[in-house]
C-alpha cells in the first residue's frame, strides 16, 4: 500500500519523476554496454562450445550414420550398448592408465627439472632451453619422430639395445600389444614434463628467500629445507598441476592417432580415438556421439570432485 | 672447500645431464638424420653424416610445405587477434562492472577449460558443413577462437582486476564513455596480458591437429601438422626426408623461443595457473 502511494507521489512530482527516469535510463544504458562487451565472446563460445555439447547429447540419442539422412530415435540405447562394449571399457582402462602414469611420471620429473634449475650448476640457461623444447614441438611431429625412434628394424631404441648387447629385448615397440601403451606413455612424459617444470619453476620463484635463510640459521639440511619449506609451499601448484594432468590425459588424441591409431588390437585405444574412428571411419555418428558425451560426463564429474575437494581443503585452512 | 663443493655438485650434474640426454636426444636424432642420405641413415644411424646433404631440404622446398606453413600462419594469426579482441572486451564487464550475471558468466568460461574438445567435434563438423565452410582454412578460426576464449578471458579478467579503480573514475568525470574508456585507457595497460594470451594461444593453435583433421579434407587447405602427416604417408620410405620436414616444422617455434625465452615461459606459466 505504501509503495503505491510512494509511486503515485513520485509520478506526480515532475522533479522526482525525471530523476527516476534518468536513473532507469542510465541502468538500461549500462546493461546495453555490458551486453555489447560480452556478446561477441559469448556468441562464439555459445555456438562452438555450449551449443555443441547440447547437440552431442542430442545426436547420441539416434541411430545415425552421419552420411545419409536416416535418423532413427533410439533413446538411450547407444549408452546401453556402450556399457556392453568391451572396447569402450578398454578405452576407459587405457585413459585411466594415462591419468595415473602422467601423475607419477610427468609431475615428479617436472619438479626435479625445476629444482635442478635452481641448483648451483653451470650452464643453467642451456639446460633450461633444452629441457623446455619438447613442449614447443607439435604433437604430430613428436608422434612421427617417436614412431621412428621405436621402429623395429632401424629404431634408435633397438640400435641402442644392440649396442649394449641386449639384442633379446629388441622388438617393434609400437607393434607389440604389451609394449605399445608404455612406449606412448614415455613419449607423453617427454612432451609434457617440461610444461610442469615451468609451472613449478614459477612457483619456486615465488617462495620468499628469507624462509630459507631462517632455515639455514636453524641448521636445516638440504632435504629438510625441501621437505619443510619447498614442498608445502608448492602444494597449491601440485594440486593445479594434478588437475591439469588429469584433465589433459582425458583429452589425449593426436599422439595416439599418429603413432598407433589405437592399435595393435585396440591396445592403445583411448576414448577420443575410439570416438573418432566410430564417427569418421565407421560412420556411426550416433554411437560416436555417445562416446563423446561420455567423455564430457567423465570430465565434468572429475572437475566437480576436484572442485568440492578443493573447497573443503580451502575451508579447512 | 671449493673442491668439496665441486664433488658435492657432481650428482646434480649427472642428473642434469641424464635429463638433458632424455629431452635433447630425439631432437639430435631428428636434425642429424635430416642431413643424411637414405643409405647412410639405414647403415649408420648413430654417426654424424659422412656426406652432409641438403637434398632432403631441397625436397621440402619443392613440395607443398610452405603452403601448409602459410595456412597455419594465417589461421593462427587471425585467430589470435580475434581471441585478444573478444576476450579483452568480455573481461571488461566481468572485472570492472557489477551486474547480476557477472559470476555465472565467468564460471561458464572457466568451465570451458575442462571440456574435452572431442565432445564438440561432431556438432562442429556438421555446423561447419552447414555454414559452407567445410574444407576451407576459415573453418578452423571459429573453433580455435572458441576454445581459446576461456583461458584468455580468465587471464584478462585477472589483469583488469589488478588495475587501479581510479583510472575509470577520472575518465568518467571527463565524460568518457565505456567504449573509449576501455580501448583508450585500459587496453593499452593490458599489454603484458596481451602478449601472454597471444603466446599461449599461438603455440596451441600452431600445433592444433584434431579440428584441422576433421574440418578440412584436401591437401590445399591443410595446416602444418596435417601437412606433416601427409609427408609421413608420402615419403614413408624416405625417412631422412621426413626428418627434414619435422625439423623445418619445429624450427619456427624453437627459434622464437630462443629469442623470447623468458616471455614464452612466463606466458605458458601464466596461461596455466589460474587464480
Amino acid at each position: 500500500m505504501e509503495g503505491k502511494t510512494e509511486k503515485a507521489y513520485i509520478s506526480n512530482t515532475p522533479f522526482l519523476r525525471d530523476k527516476v527516469k534518468t536513473r532507469r535510463q542510465k541502468k538500461n544504458r549500462e546493461a546495453l554496454v555490458i551486453a555489447g562487451f560480452l556478446a561477441p565472446a559469448l556468441l562464439v563460445y555459445g555456438l562452438y562450445v555450449v551449443y555443441s555439447i547440447i547437440m552431442t547429447f542430442y545426436y547420441s540419442l539416434f541411430d545415425w550414420s552421419g552420411v545419409d539422412n536416416i535418423f532413427i530415435f533410439i533413446g538411450l540405447q547407444n549408452y546401453i550398448d556402450l556399457m556392453h562394449d568391451s572396447v569402450f571399457w578398454l578405452t576407459l582402462k587405457n585413459n585411466s592408465l594415462l591419468v595415473v602414469s602422467s601423475l607419477v611420471t610427468q609431475l615428479p620429473l617436472g619438479l626435479i627439472m625445476a629444482l635442478l634449475l635452481f641448483s648451483p650448476i653451470k650452464g643453467m640457461r642451456f639446460f633450461r632451453s633444452v629441457y623446455f623444447m619438447p613442449f614447443l614441438m607439435s604433437t604430430v611431429a613428436i608422434g612421427i619422430l617417436f614412431t621412428f625412434i621405436y621402429d623395429g628394424s632401424y629404431g634408435i631404441v633397438n640400435q641402442f639395445l644392440g649396442l649394449i648387447g641386449l639384442e633379446s629385448f629388441q622388438q617393434a615397440w609400437l607393434g607389440n600389444e604389451s609394449t605399445a601403451i608404455w612406449a606412448i606413455i614415455v613419449t607423453i612424459c617427454w612432451q609434457f614434463a617440461p610444461f610442469y617444470m615451468i609451472l613449478f619453476r614459477a612457483a619456486i620463484v615465488g617462495i620468499p628467500e628469507d624462509l630459507y635463510e631462517a632455515a639455514d640459521i636453524d641448521g636445516a639440511r638440504k632435504w629438510d629445507r625441501f621437505k619443510n619449506i619447498t614442498l608445502p609451499l608448492l602444494m597449491p601448484t601440485i594440486v593445479t598441476s594434478s588437475i591439469l594432468s588429469i584433465i589433459g590425459s582425458l583429452k589425449y588424441f593426436d599422439l595416439i592417432y599418429v603413432m598407433t591409431n589405437g592399435g595393435p588390437n585396440n591396445s592403445t585405444e583411448l576414448m577420443a580415438t575410439y570416438m573418432y574412428s566410430e564417427t569418421f571411419t565407421n560412420f556411426n555418428m550416433g554411437y560416436g556421439s555417445s562416446v563423446s558425451f561420455s567423455m564430457f560426463i567423465i570430465a565434468f564429474l572429475i572437475t566437480l570432485v576436484i572442485f568440492l575437494l578443493d573447497n573443503r581443503r580451502k575451508g579447512a585452512i | 672447500m671449493a673442491l668439496l663443493k665441486k664433488i658435492r655438485s657432481m650428482p646434480l650434474y649427472l642428473l642434469a645431464i641424464i635429463i638433458l640426454v632424455f629431452t635433447g636426444f630425439p631432437f639430435l636424432i631428428m636434425v642429424n638424420s635430416s642431413f643424411k642420405n637414405q643409405y647412410e641413415f639405414m647403415t649408420k644411424p648413430w654417426s654424424l653424416p659422412d656426406v652432409f646433404t641438403l637434398e632432403n631440404y631441397s625436397l621440402i622446398f619443392s613440395s607443398q610445405f610452405f603452403h601448409y606453413f602459410l595456412n597455419s600462419l594465417i589461421v593462427s594469426g587471425i585467430s589470435v587477434v580475434i581471441v585478444i579482441v573478444l576476450s579483452a572486451m568480455a573481461s571488461y564487464p566481468l572485472a570492472r562492472l557489477k551486474f547480476k550475471f557477472n559470476k555465472p558468466i565467468f564460471i561458464l568460461f572457466l568451465v570451458g577449460m575442462m571440456i574435452p574438445i572431442h565432445t564438440t567435434l561432431i556438432p562442429i563438423y556438421l555446423l561447419t558443413i552447414s555454414l559452407g565452410l567445410y574444407d576451407t582454412i576459415w573453418a578452423l578460426i571459429g573453433p580455435y577462437v572458441a576454445f581459446a576464449l576461456p583461458i584468455s578471458v580468465v587471464i584478462f579478467t585477472m589483469f583488469l582486476k589488478d588495475l587501479p579503480k581510479e583510472l575509470e573514475e577520472s575518465a568518467k568525470i571527463d565524460g568518457c564513455g565505456h567504449f573509449r574508456l576501455f580501448w583508450k585507457i585500459l587496453f593499452p595497460l593490458l599489454t603484458p596480458a596481451v602478449s601472454t594470451v597471444a603466446i599461449y594461444n599461438f603455440i596451441h593453435m600452431w600445433n592444433e591437429f584434431v579440428f584441422a583433421l576433421v574440418l578440412t579434407s584436401s591437401g590445399e587447405n591443410a595446416t602444418l601438422p596435417l601437412g606433416l602427416r601427409e609427408f609421413y604417408g608420402e615419403f614413408s620410405v624416405n625417412i631422412p626426408g621426413i626428418m627434414a620436414a619435422l625439423t623445418m616444422a619445429s624450427l619456427p617455434l624453437l627459434l622464437v623461443y630462443l629469442v623470447a625465452q623468458e616471455k614464452i615461459v612466463k606466458g605458458v606459466a601464466a596461461g596455466s595457473v589460474k587464480g
